[in-house]
């Protein structure tokens, strides 16, 4: 399940339950649209509340990441599951997008 | 080392099946008494390689994918994913991080890199044209056992 919160240039995406290959077109989709309004700088995933991810999620953050950064913005991912981390470490995505506690 | 449990399911190559093997596999490793995280571990592998035989093997066109799997005396979960696709023509380049021939699906071509961090052990069987199997190893003695082995 997809929840987002607006507030001044930030965008909040909250992200609940599985994300896999079969749910992350949907999502993109729905994320791409929101970024649509110019004046979103910032992109944060809140992901404290998935319970299962696999690298169907590198793909979508990554994604997401090329398209805030052609615009000068920027993305950020809190995540509290340990595995989530896991794999976004093994792909070295916070190299590219912030880590937030 | 014998064999105790197995089990066949064969199901469309159909997205809405990834959530659906990872349960099955759950299930039927439940026995073996896993921790959350064996069980993670297990559940994102699968989910890579069932994703993999139906985005790559049958580039998101009709096929059926075989979960088979069974379960030994000693704690080893032995799983393969199955399927009969296209194949892949050098199987060690395609396990390399970040190779990935879906540019567009946005796929972050880290699907064997996963399954190589979680199992114990990954092997790839492939032929163009005739398919892939991807055999996936992961032991858990019993707790007892593995307490043992520690000390």
């Amino acid at each position: 399940m997809l929840l987002y919160e607006k507030k001044k240039n930030t965008l909040t995406v909250r992200l609940s339950g599985e994300l896999d290959h079969s749910v992350a077109a949907a999502i993109r989709a729905e994320v791409d649209e929101l970024i649509l309004d110019p004046r979103i700088r910032r992109l944060v995933f809140d992901l404290n509340d998935l319970e299962f991810m696999d690298s169907s999620g590198i793909g979508l953050i990554i994604g997401r990441y090329k398209l805030m950064s052609r615009r000068g913005g920027t993305v950020a991912v809190a995540c509290r599951n340990g595995r989530v981390d896991q794999i976004f470490e093994m792909a070295g995505l916070y190299q590219l997008v912030e880590r937030l506690a | 080392m014998s064999i105790i449990n197995e089990m066949r399911l064969d199901f469309p190559a159909l997205p809405e099946n990834e959530s659906f093997a990872r349960m099955v596999i759950s299930g039927f490793m439940l026995p073996l008494n896993p921790t959350l995280e064996q069980l993670a571990d297990v559940k994102t592998a699968v989910s890579e390689a069932v994703t993999n035989a139906i985005i790559h093997g049958y580039g998101m066109g009709k096929g059926t994918v075989r979960l088979h799997a069974t379960r030994s005396d000693d704690g080893t979960l032995a799983i393969d994913v199955i399927d009969r696709g296209c194949g892949i023509a050098d199987v060690e380049h395609a396990r390399q991080p970040f190779y990935t021939t879906s540019e567009g699906e946005e796929r972050s071509g880290m699907g064997f890199t996963v399954m190589e961090s979680f199992m114990d052990a990954v092997e790839v069987q492939s032929a163009v044209g005739r398919g892939t199997t991807v055999r996936l190893i992961k032991r858990i003695p019993a707790r007892a056992e593995a307490l043992a082995q520690q000390a």
